[in-house]
């Protein structure tokens, strides 16, 4: 089942196309990685999704309902969540606070808001994230003092809060040892797939690409250029000569495959 | 109801003070009475200030609860204390949430300086206005507490007895509000607004009802205070100084808990009595250097030294 639509989606900053007739079709429980060199359009799109910048002209359909004049609470609502680059977690607060308080966001009512944010239920809940999310060991640590790959976690831990149905993660690795990547990749990959979310993530290290994702839109000046598996779309001319670029020479000598862009 | 440490602490606390009424001389009840009316203001500096904001403007709704406690009496012989700082309150929360909507946009200096435009217009207002009495205000109806119309010392310990009342079940409030989920968020916009709004949640709104929360509180603070000192007048009640003490009072308490404002208004009450007193000229200069002296040396209240003491208790 198609769970969201883009149609021809157009959005420019002066002259710049963050994207050109971008169209993509995003099918239930899919994990998707998007690749793309810096300004190819990648944030933009998962901005456009969320109702965080507005395309010039185009369509979004989630669950054949137009969302493409929402602002982003209202898409938030309805099932779409994200990650951002840059953690953005409250930074004054401890790592188990923040989930209270991203799990207490989730109240539909002012009624409910006004009860106390301490409670057992949304403890417990609160407990489960820390554990899936390897996270316990920070619990009570303010989270402006943790290192970047822990924040990633929150970061991403805050935007399942709602169990949404389509979870974007815009560059879940960027800013993290290279050494500590993989263990991360694998914590938050193995907790989404516990909750059964369709996955778009955004990776500029093509090993994490063919590692975990299933499909991957590859995305240049604005388009995509190549939308497939992986072992695909990494072989492909285009991405070759203008995503993964000069790591092509050295995947020539390195039995890696591509390194990272 | 349940109610927990602080809430306890805060009824025996103002029991305490009600009992105190009874013995100690009438001048320090009117000072109890007018510290306490302050506290309700300072509790809405609090809320604001917990998610960043400072109001410069906070006189606007002092302002109109006392004037419609006046204009009540005046023009419809209402007299009863309660029915009419209910309606200051109201008046004052009706007003803040129609200044919300534009008010709920700004942060920072723009939030400050906004707010505080926008009560010198009343300022302003009230100054023109000549059946008001114009800079002279006007003197505000003797108050009747359900048909009981005390006079002299039993007149000063009822409005005290109401005022403690009125505060303890307003800190109750506010106290159950910061600890509720809208209060923590509210905190967290201070934090990330971005975030926020990816919850799903309007921050816009989360900072309406702050707005409104804090009018309110500070339209009952001014119905209570035009009660006790018996006159209404733009200069006392609406001039920016006076938002200007509440914000005072407010870093003099510092944020850390609703009990804090308890401690900042008694003590800014007496400092400014005792200096008005003993240096009628310079009374400002010694406020001002206590101001000084309070951000150079305990940034974070009073609160934070009686937090240090618990601590060191617990250590």
């Amino acid at each position: 089942m198609t769970l969201l639509r883009a149609i021809q989606l157009k959005k420019s900053f002066g002259s710049v196309m963050a994207a050109d007739n971008v169209s993509v079709d995003i099918t239930e429980n899919e994990v998707i990685g998007i690749i793309g060199a810096n300004g190819a359009g990648k944030t933009s799109f998962v901005n456009m999704i969320t109702g965080y910048l507005k395309p010039d002209s185009g369509q979004i359909l989630y669950e054949g309902r137009d969302i493409t004049a929402l602002v982003s609470r209202d898409i938030t609502r309805l099932g779409i969540c994200r990650s951002f680059q840059v953690p953005q977690v409250f930074s004054s607060a401890t790592v188990f606070e923040n989930l209270l308080i991203a799990l207490g966001a989730t109240q539909p009512s002012l009624g409910a808001m006004l009860r106390p944010l301490h409670q057992e239920e949304r403890i417990r809940e609160a407990e489960v994230l820390l554990e899936r999310y390897s996270l316990t060991d920070y619990r009570g640590q303010e989270s402006s003092l943790l290192p970047q790959g822990i924040r990633k976690l929150m970061d991403i831990a805050m935007a399942v809060v709602s169990h949404p149905r389509l979870l974007l993660l815009d560059e879940p690795t960027s800013g993290v040892s290279a050494d500590e990547k993989f263990g991360i990749m694998d914590t938050i990959m193995t907790a989404l797939k516990v909750t059964k979310v369709t996955t778009l993530f955004v990776e500029h290290d093509m090993e994490i690409i063919g590692r975990y994702a299933e499909r991957v839109l590859a995305f240049y000046d604005g388009g995509i250029i190549a939308d497939g598996p992986p072992g695909e779309v990494l072989e492909n001319d285009q991405v070759r000569q203008y995503v993964i670029g000069e790591e092509l020479h050295r995947a020539a000598t390195d039995d890696q495959g591509a390194g990272h862009a | 109801m349940k109610f927990d440490k602080t809430e306890k602490g805060l009824a025996v606390a103002l029991a305490i003070a009600a009992l105190l009424s009874f013995v100690v001389p009438e001048w320090a009840v009117f000072l109890g009475t007018l510290a306490v009316s302050k506290c309700l203001v300072v509790f809405g500096c609090l809320v604001l200030w917990r998610t960043g904001l400072v109001s410069f403007g906070q006189a606007l709704y002092f302002a109109l609860g006392g004037y419609t406690v006046g204009m009540a009496g005046k023009y419809l012989g209402w007299t009863d204390a309660v029915l009419l700082t209910v309606l200051g309150t109201i008046v004052a929360g009706v007003m803040a949430a129609i200044i919300s909507m534009l008010l709920a946009r700004y942060r920072e200096i723009f939030f400050a300086m906004f707010s505080m435009a926008l009560s010198m217009i009343l300022y302003g207002v009230l100054v023109k206005t000549e059946v008001l009495g114009s800079t002279d205000g006007f003197n505000v109806v003797v108050p009747t507490f359900f048909g009981y119309a005390p006079e002299g010392t039993e007149l000063l310990i009822s409005m005290f007895m109401l005022t403690l009342l009125v505060t303890l079940i307003a800190a109750v409030f506010v106290h159950r509000y910061l600890s509720s989920t809208l209060g923590h968020l509210t905190t967290a916009i201070k934090d990330n607004e971005i975030r926020v709004e990816y919850l799903g949640l309007s921050v816009f709104k989360a900072i309406q009802f702050k707005v409104i929360l804090a009018g309110a509180l500070a339209g009952t603070g001014g119905a209570i205070t035009a009660f006790s000192v018996g006159h209404v007048d733009p200069d006392a009640m609406a001039y920016w100084t006076v938002s200007g003490e509440f914000v005072f009072i407010t870093i003099l308490s510092g944020t850390g808990s609703v009990a804090a404002p308890f401690l900042g208004a008694l003590l800014f009450q007496v400092v400014r009595t005792y200096a008005f007193q003993y240096s009628p000229q310079t009374w400002q200069l010694v406020l001002g250097a206590v101001l000084l002296f309070l951000i150079m040396f305990i940034p974070d209240g009073l609160w934070s030294l009686v937090r240090r003491i618990r601590n060191k208790e617990v250590a």
